[in-house]
């Protein structure tokens, strides 16, 4: 009885942390800095789409979002690409090359990506990739390369190998049993690590800040970090943004949970 | 096959890692010629610079909160919602919901709640009369880092319990059927079942956790306050800082260094405790 009453609380408590903040930024986006200020949690006055008009008047929001859509779909796409071209490569190799290359990818496991500020950056502007959402692409494709052939690498590695060698004495070579038996196989690991990427790259600050600073070339998390010096006070105006910069995502999470929520603790677990 | 993947991890990975190591014996503001200077930057790191000693003792403390705090609280939650019913995978999904979100998104809301004028936090503490708790969170040195720590928390605590979950879940149920039969309350149960049988997932748990917290970055920048003086700054926001803001590239690069030899000393640590416990 004392143990149920406990759990009740507990979990309550904690549910109640995640929909209170929610909450107080979804209907803060249908009211004034005042209402926002005085009563968070209280319905808004009308629920009118005004901030978002506004939001979308000066077209501030229009541009980053693009760019981020742009930078997540292409470094997602070659990542997952190259990653299961080379896992592939791995887990099919039966001399110490496999094993090299495999190493050489969990040492980017072991030491995170983010040491690496200073020579991507003095490299960056040395061949003017500064300032390109290309230039952004590559360096997500480098960072998010290690975790992707961790995953797609032991998934490979737990088929059957009876299953390629049957094809390779049909006569098909590398390429074909790579596209047309082992990539349509690995589709739910696969699947699950793009998931995974999507919301990285997505969310991503320390290396578009680092990289950009053209209005024209900004993406959706260093849009919402200018909000924070623009509009000191306009908590109406930021909340509206961070929706606005937060509903791919909502959706995708509404529509697909179960495998978004594999895909990122995949990446956690064998991260 | 293995080209595309090679080449570009070669270009933007290990060669930066390499140029990382060379910049990292000079001193250099980016522009002008490096100058070599060996291993001044790190020794001068260890013995001159009071800030990066703040930093690192910022890095340890927010990094031992977070993986205390956030690994016990996600291990209880999953031992509650360890069974499948509608109202566990409701809350399962619910708590996961921070995970997706962005962390400059989610540093910019509880800024919001712990705003000292108008922040739900403080109006909360002074409806139920405790204005006395009230504070200026983020711009005291003492609770910033504190602060932030929370946020963290509430951030991820929702990811590990689903890891958590699919770990308890593997635990055979005749254990806990004996250990009723012997009859073990709850709390002996999970202290001679559920704990050690967790122990794996708890490494895995750890071992992610930590890695998190020392390439935490985002929440800090879209946090912190100068008025904390520093007080919340962790590894990677001195180095972005030491690079991008005071131009001191070399010695940007001999904190990276230093970063990479802890994580991967903190790492290995790990390892061996986690291993001894497991064979015993």
């Amino acid at each position: 009885m004392l143990y149920k009453v406990i759990r009740s609380s507990l979990l309550t408590a904690f549910a109640l942390a995640v929909i209170v903040p929610t909450s107080i930024v979804i209907l803060g986006t249908f009211k004034t800095d005042l209402e926002i200020y005085t009563k968070p949690l209280a319905l808004p006055k009308s629920f009118n789409l005004d901030n978002f008009r506004t939001l979308f008047a000066d077209g501030q929001m229009i541009v980053p979002f693009r760019n981020s859509v742009i930078v997540s779909v292409f470094s997602v796409f070659f990542t997952l690409l190259f990653a299961s071209m080379v896992s592939f490569a791995i887990a099919r190799s039966i001399t110490i090359t496999g094993k090299v290359m495999l190493g050489l990818f969990t040492l980017g496991l072991a030491i995170p990506g983010q040491i690496n500020i200073v020579p991507i950056f003095t490299l960056f502007v040395k061949l003017n990739l500064n300032n390109s959402l290309f230039g952004l692409i590559l360096v997500n494709i480098a960072l998010t390369l290690p975790i992707s052939v961790f995953i797609i690498t032991a998934f490979f590695k737990d088929l059957p190998k009876e299953m390629f060698e049957s094809a390779g004495l049909d006569g098909a070579n590398h390429w074909r049993i790579y596209r047309s038996i082992a990539l349509p196989l690995a589709r739910p690991a696969v699947g699950a690590t793009g998931i995974f990427l999507f919301v990285i790259t997505w969310n991503d600050l320390l290396y578009p800040l680092m990289l950009i600073n053209e209005a024209s070339k900004k993406t959706l998390p260093l849009v919402l970090i200018d909000f924070r010096g623009e509009f000191a006070t306009s908590y109406s105006m930021l909340f509206t943004a961070i929706i606005v910069a937060s509903i791919p995502m909502i959706v995708m999470y509404v529509v697909a949970q179960k495998s978004f929520i594999a895909g990122l603790t995949a990446g956690a677990v064998k991260g | 096959m293995a080209s595309p993947a090679l080449a570009i991890y070669a270009f933007l990975y290990l060669y930066p890692s390499i140029s990382n190591l060379l910049y990292s014996t000079t001193r250099w503001d980016g522009v002008t010629k490096p100058i070599q200077i060996g291993l001044r930057n790190f020794t001068y790191l260890l013995t001159n610079d009071d800030l990066f000693m703040k930093v690192l003792g910022n890095n340890f403390r927010f990094t031992l909160i977070v993986v205390i705090f956030q690994t016990s609280l996600a291990l209880m939650f999953a031992t509650f919602l360890v069974k499948n019913t509608k109202m566990t995978i409701f809350l399962r999904t619910l708590y996961f919901f921070p995970t997706i979100l962005s962390s400059v998104s989610v540093g910019l809301i509880w800024n919001f709640l712990y705003d000292p004028n108008f922040g739900f936090i403080n109006a909360s503490l002074k409806f139920f009369g405790l204005d006395a708790l009230a504070k200026n969170w983020l711009a005291d040195p003492k609770l910033a880092l504190y602060a932030i720590a929370v946020t963290q928390i509430w951030f991820h605590t929702g990811q590990m319990v689903i890891i958590y979950v699919a770990g308890l879940q593997q635990i055979p149920s005749d254990l806990y059927e004996a250990a009723q039969v012997d009859g073990a309350s709850r709390w002996q149960q999970f202290k001679s079942v559920t704990w050690p049988m967790a122990l794996p997932t708890t490494a895995v748990v750890v071992a992610y956790t930590t890695i998190q917290t020392f390439r935490a970055f985002d929440l800090v920048y879209s946090m912190a306050q100068p008025a904390s003086l520093n007080g919340s700054d962790l590894l990677v926001n001195l180095v972005y800082n030491s690079a991008f803001v005071g131009y001191k590239f070399g010695y940007a690069a001999a904190q990276s260094i230093y970063l990479v030899i802890l994580v991967l000393l903190v790492t290995w640590l790990q390892r061996r405790v986690l291993k001894n416990k497991t064979e015993d």
